[in-house]
């Protein structure tokens, strides 16, 4: 599939913004969190942020962006609309959440009950991203068990790290943070090692024989219906060289999960503000880490279309 | 609305024989040259005299070779909308523009609705929808919705633009609910298939596999020629003569 950077883009932002969010509301709900302007309008504006540039950056991909309010209707079957619906609703608590903390200086009662509200639609709009790729079955890298629990790691790993660079930033980072930090990483660690092992061994029943219907034997593409590649080709004919394929999963490795637990680790260590910078640095070297895991994600997946051109 | 009809007063398709189809790509201009008028207008085209020529076309024909142990043989393969009865093309479209319709389970899209988000593009394992660039919008085959029903054409000409190009009758338009049908008795008699069964789809066109191998076209009446010796003296000179 080809990995458009809108797409690449929106789903690793938003996953680090929804994944920021619950965080924020779960713990500012239970009183992890002290309240504080600064601390609340830094995280609130970090969250939020990453979740509208995503989906601001999702509307460029469109062919017909002025439509895209069209999007919220069809929520009965697509998850893509759901998204678009969880994703718009969430918004309502999660600003009701940031007002309480920000201009009333409160995480308790309503703003407690706020807070609760956005972690949910936070992680049923992650759920709903999952879904989009999960449900698609002529993808089989995607139409996998992996790829939900995938966005919903990925999202919770990105939050967590963004939150202990957060939290550090204001001097107010702890070992139990850092700790669980290390931990979710480790588990996104793990996940994708896992999922590159199934995606590689996949057995897809699909093959260029009942695509054409012409059974046993082999089916050859001898001649293409057209000399250029269309759009067929541009959007789901992408490939890529297996050589830069194993480089690019060692970058995602190193940025994604290899580093940021190496900085993470030396936080137990560091004084702030030194803890702090590191913090930071585990968090935007995990970032990186993402889109290039996203990007693989789509660079990766094989579309049945393509047997249909001998690919 | 993207949720599927629970019921179809018919199942409009097509019935493609890859026995007949000789790849002459008629049924390919035909579509093209109906459709960038019709329902989905216009079908564009980028590029097309330059040396990165594009555009949107609801119907492509492949070629392959398919060898089995009893030989090889080349197939024509036309590729268009099989119109399905669960397309995933609908229901994951978020703004209700691709819709299956109830009256004949043809599969549409309402230009006006769509966004253009590729997501039914991806969600079709055929390839049958392909992006407009130049509208934003997507696109793919009508069934040629707007001539089957067409009281401004001739009864014998209400048939898709493909159907009516094919020289050699290898494609067949028709009710493939109706177990009566010219097409359904044809899918029953050939033993047509369904392409990507697995896949779960339940597409409404059928495809019909090349026949099987016969003798026939081995066995020639006629005696093998000898092979022709040349020869010295006055016959080897003729017969250098005659090969100049």
């Amino acid at each position: 599939m080809h990995p458009a950077f809108s797409v690449v883009f929106f789903t690793t932002a938003t996953g680090a913004g929804y994944g920021l969010l619950a965080l924020l509301g779960v713990l500012g709900a239970t009183g992890f969190i002290a309240p504080g302007f600064w601390l609340g309008l830094a995280g609130m504006a970090l969250s939020l942020g990453l979740i509208s540039a995503g989906l601001l950056s999702s509307t460029g991909h469109l062919g017909r962006p002025e439509r895209a309010w069209r999007a919220f209707s069809q929520w009965r079957s697509s998850w893509l609309s759901r998204e678009g619906v969880a994703s718009v609703a969430t918004f309502i608590p999660a600003g009701l959440f940031g007002l309480g903390w920000v201009v009333f200086g409160r995480l308790d009662g309503w703003v407690a009950a706020a807070g609760l509200l956005a972690a949910v639609g936070a992680i049923v709009t992650v759920c709903m991203t999952g879904m989009i790729y999960a449900s698609l079955k002529p993808i089989a890298q995607w139409h996998s068990p992996y790829t939900l629990p995938g966005y919903l790691i990925f999202s919770g790993m990105s939050g967590i790290v963004l939150l202990n660079a957060l939290l550090a930033g204001f001097g107010l980072g702890t070992n139990r943070l850092l700790a669980a930090s290390i931990l979710l990483t480790l588990l996104g660690w793990g996940w994708k090692l896992a999922t590159w092992r199934h995606n590689d061994q996949l057995e897809i029943p699909t093959t260029a024989n009942t695509a054409t219907g012409l059974a046993g034997g082999t089916v050859r593409s001898l001649e293409w219906p057209h000399t250029e590649e269309n759009y067929l080709l541009k959007e789901m004919g992408f490939r890529i060289a297996r050589k830069h394929s194993a480089k690019l999963r060692l970058i995602t490795q190193v940025l994604a999960f290899g580093l940021p637990i190496l900085l993470l680790i030396a936080g137990f260590a560091l004084p702030w503000p030194l803890e702090a910078v590191a913090a930071a640095l585990a968090a935007i070297s995990q970032f990186a880490g993402m889109l290039v895991e996203r990007w693989l994600f789509f660079a990766e997946a094989k579309h049945t279309v393509t047997l249909y051109y001998g690919r | 609305m993207t949720c599927l009809p629970s019921h179809m007063d018919k199942r409009l398709g097509l019935v493609i024989d890859l026995d007949t189809c000789v790849g002459c790509q008629a049924c390919v201009t035909a579509c093209k040259e109906w459709n960038t008028g019709g329902h989905m207008a216009p079908l564009t085209d980028t590029d097309p005299y330059g040396g990165h020529v594009d555009g949107v076309w609801f119907n492509r024909v492949h070629s392959y070779e398919h060898t089995t142990e009893m030989g090889g043989r080349t197939v024509n393969f036309p590729r268009s909308c099989l119109h399905c009865e669960t397309p995933a093309c609908v229901t994951v479209c978020p703004t209700g523009a691709s819709y299956k319709r109830a009256s004949d389970g043809i599969v549409l899209i309402d230009e006006s609705k769509c966004i253009g988000c590729k997501l039914c593009s991806w969600a079709c394992p055929y390839g049958a929808r392909e992006f407009d660039t130049d509208v934003g919008v997507m696109k793919k085959c009508t069934l040629c919705v707007d001539r089957i029903y067409n009281d401004n054409l001739a009864e014998g000409d209400r048939v898709p633009a493909c159907v009516a190009a094919c020289p050699t009758s290898a494609r067949h338009f028709g009710d493939l609910g109706d177990p009566a049908s010219a097409v359904s008795q044809l899918v029953a008699e050939r033993g047509g298939v369904d392409l990507m069964p697995e896949m779960g789809y339940r597409p409404t066109n059928k495809y019909l596999p090349p026949r099987a191998h016969t003798q026939r076209a081995a066995s020639v009446p006629a005696k093998a020629l000898e092979p022709v010796k040349a020869e010295g003296g006055f016959l080897g000179w003729v017969d250098r003569m005659l090969s100049n």
